[in-house]
Order: C-alpha cells, then structure tokens, then sequence
C-alpha cells in the first residue's frame, strides 16, 4: 500500500465515521408516536403517583403501601400490613407530607384493609379500573414502598407485563387465600404490600400482595400477585362497616371429573344450595354468571363475594338443567376471625427478629433500627377508632348506624303510638288477611284460617308455609318503635345489589335470639325497600320487599308488600289499612 | 467526545426501538403461542424438585419437546394441553448434550412450533417466556407469560449444585426471570410471538447466580427432527450425566464446627462442638444447637446434612436454621475456599 492509498483509505473511514454520526443524529428524531407514547407513560406515572401511600407503624417499624381510592382518604392497603399495627398508622404522600390515618376494616381472608387517611377531604385519589377486563400480555406497572426505600414517600415504580389472569392461590398456612388474582412479572418486593398495580392508562386494577417464594429469597423471582380490584370493590362497603368481614362459601366442595366437568363432591343439608335443590354428583354449569370448568375456577369465583351476597348457579342432573339463585354463607365462625392472630401468623410484635423465614405473605417487616416508640396519635383523632370484639373499628360503624337510624325515624314517630297494632291486607285475589299484633303474640285471621304466633318464645313458621311472614312483621313493628334496645345484634354489614342483580342496597342486620333480619337501603335515596327475616339457619329466609310508602295517621307504612319463600311468590300484599289500638280496645279476632 | 453524543442517539435509538415494541400489548401473540404450550406432571416432589415443567407441541401429531430432566423419570407423564385435555406422554428419544426429550401424545392435528422456521434475534431484542411456573397454571388455565430482553447469546457455563452441566452450547440469556421451577421446556419468543429457544432448567452461573437462559431451536431442531423421524432414538441414562462429582466436597469443620457421632440412620444433627474463633462460634452457634433446615431443606438426620454439604462449592451461601431450646435462630455461612 502507498501512502496515497493510505490516505484514500483514512479518509474513507473518516467519511464513514462522519456518515454513522451523521446518521445516528438524525436517528435521534425518533417516531413522534413513540415520543408521545413514552411521555404518556411519564405523566400517567405522574398523575397517579400522588395517589400511592407509604404506610408505616406508628413506631416507624415495618410498613407497607396502599392505595388512596377516594378523596375522603380512604385507601386500600393488605390486611397483613396493618396487621398488629394498634387502630392509627402513619402515612406518607408524595406530597411529602405525613398524614395520620386510622384503621377501617378488614378482610383477613382475602389480605385486604382499608384504611381512612385524615386531616383532608381533597385526597388525590386512583381512578377504579375493571380488572376483569386485564389480558394476559397487557403492560402493568406497579407503585409502591419496596424495601421501605421511600424516605420522601415519592413511590418506587417497577413495570412490567400480565402473565396471567384469574390466577388461584391456595392459603398459605393461614387464612389468606388469594383467589381470582392477577399474576404479574412487574417487580414485586417486600413492602410493595398493599400498593396498587395500574394498568397502561393509570386504572387501579389490583392491591399487589403476594410473590412466589422458593429458593431464591423474598424478592421478586418473576412472579407477583395482586387482588383484583373487583373484589376489592365488592367487599369495599363491608370494609366501610368497620367490621372484620367475611368471605363466603356454598356449603359444597366440589371435584374434577376426568373429561373436565366439576361435579359436587359433598354438600351440607343445612346449605342454601342444597335448599335450591344442588346434590352430590351434580355437574355445576355457571356461578355467578362465569363458566365452571376446573376447581380452581369454582374458588375463584366463590373468592371474590362476601358472606350474604346472592349469586346465580346452575347445575345439570341426568341431562337436565336447573337454574338458581343461592345467597353464600359465612366461611368462618365469628369467633374463627375475632379471636385474635390466626394460627401461623407469628405476632409481628415479637422480639425475635431472626425467625426462620415464612413464605406467605409478604414480609413487610424490617428493622429499620431505633426503639420501638410509642404511637402518637393526635388527641383530635383518638375518638376515631374504637375497639369492640368483632370489629376493626367499631366507629365507623356506629356512623353507619346512626345514618341508618336516621332513615328510620323519617317513617315517624311510632313510639309514640299504642304498642297494639291492627294491620289490614289484601291478597291480589282480593282476598283479606287480618292481623292483630300484641305485645305479647300476634294472631292471623287468613281465608278464615286462624294463626297465632306467641312471642315469649321462639319464632316459628307462622303462617306455615311463609317462612315466618308474622315473625318479619314483629321484626318490623320493632324497628320501628324501638330499635336500638329491642334487637340483640344491630350492625351494618355492608352493601351488595339487591338479590344479586338489582340495585345496590346498603344492609342493616338485626338478630332476635336465633332470628336474623337483613334490612336494605337502597344506596341512591337510603330508603328501606325491604328486609328478609331468617328463623335460623338452617331456613330459608322470608323475604319481604316493598317499593312504596303510603301515609298512614301521620306515619309512613308501606303500600303493599311482596312476600317470597324458598324462591316462591308466597303473595302480593296490599296494605289496606293499619291502626293503633289502645290496650282496651277489644279487636277482632 | 465528539462520538458522546452518537453513542447516546445510538442507544437512545436503540431504546425507542423496544419502546415502540412494547407500546402495544402482547395479547395477540400470547393468543397465538399459548395453544402451543402444554403443561407436564411427572416425577418430582421431593426437595426442591418440581413435580410438573413444560412442554412446546412440535408437530401436528403429538409431539412435544421439553428438557431432559428428572420428571421424565416416571412411568406415566401427564400431558395438559391448553385447552385442558389430558393425555398420557411417552419419551420416545432423548439427547442429554443438547439437554432435550420427546414426548409423544396421541393427539393429531394440534397446533405446533415448526422447528425450522426460528428467528434469529441478538442482544436487545425484547422477547416472551412461556412456561408453567409454580405451577400457576392447572386443566385449561393459560400458563405464565413475562417479558424481557436478550441480555446476552453466547454459551452456556454453568453449574447445578456444584456439578457442572452437560450442555455447554450455545444459549441466550435474559434480564427477566424466566427458569423458575417448572418453567423447564418452556418457550421464548419475539414479542410476535415468532419461535426461539427452549427454556432451560434452574442453574447457577459461575458467581453463583441464577441463570435465565434459553437454547435456540436452531441448535435444537437436529436432534428433534431427529428423534421424530426416528433416526435418532439413545435413551440415555438419566442419572449418568448429573453425577460427575467436582473436586471439593465439605465437612462440618470446615465450617468450624461438629456433629455428634453419626451413629444410627437418621441421627439428628446436633453440634457438639464449636470450634473457638471459628465462624461458627462468631455467627453464635452452640453446642446442642439442633439443625433443622439447611439451604431451605429439611434435615431430618445427618446424612440429609451431608447431601445439603455435598452441594456446595465455594462463594454460596450455607443458611441454617438450628432449633435452641423453643427458638429457632437462622445463621448464614458462606462457604470458605478449601
């Protein structure tokens, strides 16, 4: 080579060299869709980051994070985060502010809690999403405080995908049983607990809680878990009760048949299901509206409602088809959820902080150094929780009852009036049933059959065949004239649609020895359209529903009633008069 | 400094690139892919052995392809397509140095991954897994599905225990953590869903590591196209390729301290002396400590101690739980040079 050539060949890779910088300058100006795409995902990670809560112990040992959903404060977070955390915790924004918050209710089965964040009533707050419309492969980024890295409370966010949806996770050794979640390879870690996971437009789509754990240490290893915000939803009113909630079951186990059917394995008696006419070796259809076709899918969908909510089934016997209605009973004994830790939980409070490792839930836990302090909670805040067995936070359910009394007091005063009522009705065939009610018994004068209902002692089918019409109506008269003193039990639970399908109720329950009454409030006017009374248990209820009030002697009083037992009209009721009759006035009969 | 800013737009470009990749979801190849995934149940269930993996359907005739490993090793193999039928699977061919077993159901016309038509992708390249993970997935659930990059495509060096893997061929590596249990026989793909590699078992690397790797259907399709013509049909020992034993084995001195005499067949693992200035004696251990779980194992004697030792290679970490009256008190060693 001469140097002529060298030279030629210098420049030549000159003039490459400038050409590659030339073009990757101009590569620079990279698609505008892909520039907007990326600064949409900036803004929407900004907009919603000031809706994410670093949670800590009041002590400022162990936290977690949640979800901020309205802008009263409340805000969601896993029931195994404020575990053992005593009513008040603090909580930081990325406003950079601490805010005290106070504890709800909770859910242990399903690791969820709502928590009440204080001193606003502007809180930025989580647009709701719909998780049941979350795809495998759609993108999911999660925020949150993992390893309690958020000094500044500004949220860690990690990004990633869907690897699958309506994922089944059995209890771990405890009650937490994550069922109908959403499974991510978005990095969830320690202290992610109770954070949201939005999907690509910022929706709240689920309360991340849970990671696979083997071998490889409690850190992300690809696969995290999240509730899905729907059956957050579901249970959000519940939650609002300031009680420890219930999830539900059918009072059936089921099992997988070889060519992929699910068949009934075993049912109670004493089930609703089982009143409905469900058998063993039934082949289940739908539940709730979804396809059955694994166990898995069964408990997933069971998962996701609270105890009392009515939802559809059907099942097929020998070819044909039964469709039903069934309302879920409780999972566990009030004393299974009251009565303190369940077992395998280990006390967060414990002084060992070298405990072997367990592998579900999430450690929130870390020692963050310092000694333990004790909570301070500002003297304004302390009337905000109240502890009572049974109960998270009782005083959110007293808020809840003293609304709920309110509504009942605009029927007016029935205090005041004779305790002796004479109420008139009319069937549709026009035919008329008398009623008498004392304060001692109750007599029932129907197609000139008489049935009297004693009530020094226990309830009983009366009229047989109404599932207890009589009993309902003494339940009635006793809310109205005396419903703080009268009823053994008197709570709200919660909200669910009514029947199962109708409008959103929010419902008061009443016990009378082993009779329970359900009362619903229609949410949008909170007025009380009806109420099923359940002899007991093993009973199906007699549900009274009314739709309009009719003024009677200055009171309100419904204008008819409709009365339904075991799933059949048992009549429709006009109210055609009712009086008040003074303790000497001799009625008929 | 005059390049500074090329690199950047470069890199930059490079970013935007798998940006505008991921702008979209990956549901319609999710769609296309899964069908082509089954999940298999087999032997395992003891220690860290995962009793299930996965499988990618090679032909329309009932073939599947997965990782030659410990779940095969048992009469029957259950088959779960994705459509949640189940079959029984037999191992018609293996290929230790390539890591892979035929499966044969008797199903036609499924939908499969034509072996031949591979992508070739490099570095940066955003890719999915597919696999049964923990075993998320059961009767017609879809099966796990995580998204990452290609870190790296060079070739394999890695370890099991402290036994070296018989496969050292060519592989890609990812950033996602794709070889979870039961994620064996798994699949990667473009974001298109376009085939690359089957993913592999659970390794560690030389620094002790977990390794995220793949082996590319273009080094996998000889000896499947192979195996299903019946060309090719060595069953290899199962056992015979994992046991070549490395050259250090440990004892409980090394760690500074020892066992009582290991006098019956399932002695309990009591110490019974510390070594003074030892780590054992720094980490706090005492005589009577009872060793209840080591490396996440339950040690139900000292044999099982041993077989936990016997794993080890210097750098990993010796985690022990040991039993002290009712506290159980977690040490972490990590294992000396010898």
């Amino acid at each position: 080579m001469n140097n002529r050539q060298n030279l030629l060949c210098l420049l030549g890779v000159l003039a490459l060299m400038f050409s590659l910088v030339l073009r990757a300058q101009a590569q620079v100006n990279v698609p505008e869709a892909v520039v907007q795409a990326e600064q949409q995902r900036i803004e929407t990670v900004q907009r919603v980051a000031s809706s994410v809560v670093a949670i800590f112990a009041p002590g400022g040992q162990g936290g977690g994070s949640g979800v901020l959903i309205d802008s009263n404060g409340f805000a969601a977070t896993n029931f195994h985060v404020v575990q053992g955390m005593k009513g008040f915790m603090k909580c930081g924004l990325n406003d950079g502010r601490i805010y005290d918050a106070v504890l709800v209710g909770i859910d242990p089965t399903g690791d969820v809690a709502l928590i009440k964040l204080l001193g606003r009533d502007d809180f930025p707050h989580a647009k709701i999403g719909d998780s049941d419309a979350v795809r495998m492969g759609d993108w999911a980024f999660a925020m949150g405080n993992p390893f309690l890295l958020a000094d500044d409370f500004q949220p860690t966010v990690t990004f990633g995908m869907v690897s699958g949806t309506h994922r089944y996770q059995y209890p771990a050794g405890t009650f937490l049983e994550y069922t109908d979640c959403i499974q991510v390879d978005t990095s969830i870690n320690p202290g992610n607990s109770g954070g949201p996971l939005f999907n690509e437009g910022g929706e709240l789509i689920g309360i991340n809680g849970r990671i696979a754990v083997e071998k490889r240490g409690r850190v992300n290893v690809g696969a995290g878990y999240a509730i899905s915000i729907n059956q957050v939803m579901h249970f959000l009113d519940h939650l609002k009760s300031g009680r420890i909630v219930d999830h539900a079951t059918l009072g059936a186990t089921v099992t997988s048949t070889s060519d992929g059917g699910v068949v009934v394995a075993n049912i109670l008696e004493s089930s609703a299901a089982y009143r409905r006419g469900l058998r063993q070796g039934d082949e289940l259809i739908s539940f709730a509206n979804r396809p059955v076709r694994s166990v898995n899918q069964y408990k997933n969908i069971l998962g996701i409602y609270p105890k009392g909510w009515h939802v559809s089934l059907s099942f097929q016997r020998g070819g044909k088809r039964f469709d039903v209605s069934v309302q879920l009973a409780g999972l566990h004994r009030k004393a299974e959820l009251s009565g303190g830790p369940p077992p395998g939980v280990p006390d967060p409070d414990k002084k060992d902080e070298k405990k072997p490792p367990i592998p579900f839930p999430l450690p929130h836990k870390l020692p963050l150094g310092g000694k333990k302090k004790e909570p301070e909670v500002p003297k304004e805040y302390l009337k905000l929780y109240e502890e009572k067995s049974g109960y998270a936070n009782y005083y959110f359910n007293l808020q809840a009852q003293k609304r709920i009394l309110e509504t009942i007091s605009e029927w007016g005063n029935y205090k005041a009036k004779p305790r002796m009522w004479s109420l008139d009705l009319k069937r549709a065939d026009e035919s008329p049933i008398q009623i008498r009610m004392k304060p001692d018994a109750i007599a029932a004068k129907i197609d000139n059959q008489f049935a009297v209902l004693e009530l020094n002692g226990e309830f009983t089918d009366t009229p047989i065949g109404s599932g207890g019409f009589l009993a309902a109506l003494e339940q009635l008269k006793q809310l109205l004239i005396d419903p703080q003193d009268y009823f053994t039990e008197f709570y709200y639970v919660g909200s669910e649609p009514l029947d199962g399908n109708a409008e959103r109720v929010d419902i008061l329950v009443t016990t009378k020895g082993l009779l329970t009454s359900r009362w619903y409030f229609r949410q949008s006017d909170r007025s009380l359209i009806g109420f099923d009374t359940q002899l007991d248990d093993e009973h199906d209820p007699c549900k009274i529903r009314f739709t309009q009030l009719r003024d009677i002697d200055g009171l309100k009083f419904p204008a008819q009633f409709s009365l339904h037992y075991g799933g059949q009209l048992w009549g429709q009721l006009e109210v055609t008069a009712l009086k008040f009759l003074n303790a000497n006035t001799k009625g008929t009969p | 400094m005059k390049y500074h800013p090329a690199w950047i737009a470069a890199i930059a470009f490079c970013l935007m690139n798998s940006q505008l990749a991921r702008a979209e979801s990956a549901s319609d190849a999710v769609e296309s892919v899964q069908p082509k995934v089954v999940k298999i149940f087999g032997a395992g269930g003891l220690k860290n052995l995962a009793s299930y993996g996965t499988g990618v359907i090679v032909s329309p005739d009932g073939h599947i392809a997965t990782v030659w490993n410990h779940l095969l090793d048992s009469d029957a193999v259950a088959v779960v397509l994705s459509d949640g039928r189940r079959f029984y699977g037999r191992v018609i061919g293996t290929d230790s140095k390539k890591d892979i077993a035929i499966l044969k159901i008797d199903a036609q016309d499924l939908p499969f991954f034509d072996v031949s038509k591979t992508a070739q992708v490099g570095p940066g390249a955003a890719i999915l897994a597919f696999s049964n993970v923990f075993k998320v997935a059961t009767g017609d659930e879809p099966v796990t599905v995580m998204q990452g990059v290609i870190s790296a495509k060079t070739e394999l060096s890695a370890r099991r225990g402290r036994y070296k893997v018989p496969y050292d061929g060519e592989v890609y590596l990812v950033d996602a953590v794709t070889n979870n249990p039961g994620a064996a026989g798994g699949v990667l793909t473009t974001v298109d869903g376009r085939l690359l590699g089957m993913l592999g078992r659970e390794l560690k690397g030389r620094n002790n590591t977990w390794l995220n790797y793949a082996i590319p259907f273009s080094v996998l399709r000889e000896p499947i196209e192979d195996i299903i013509a019946g060309r090719f049909s060595r069953r290899d020992d199962l056992l015979s390729a994992a046991n070549q034993p490395g050259e250090t084995t440990y004892e409980p001195i090394d760690f500074g301290f020892l066992l009582v005499p290991d006098v019956v067949a399932r002695t309990p693992a009591y110490l019974d002396t510390i070594v003074e200035e030892s780590k054992a004696a720094e980490l706090g251990l005492q005589p009577d400590d009872l060793i209840v779980f080591a490396n996440g194992e339950l040690v139900n004697s000292i044999r099982t101690f041993k077989e936990v030792l016997d794993q080890l290679i210097p750098g990993d970490d010796l985690q022990l739980i040991v039993r002290r009256g009712d506290d159980l008190i977690t040490v972490t060693f990590i294992v000396p040079k010898k």
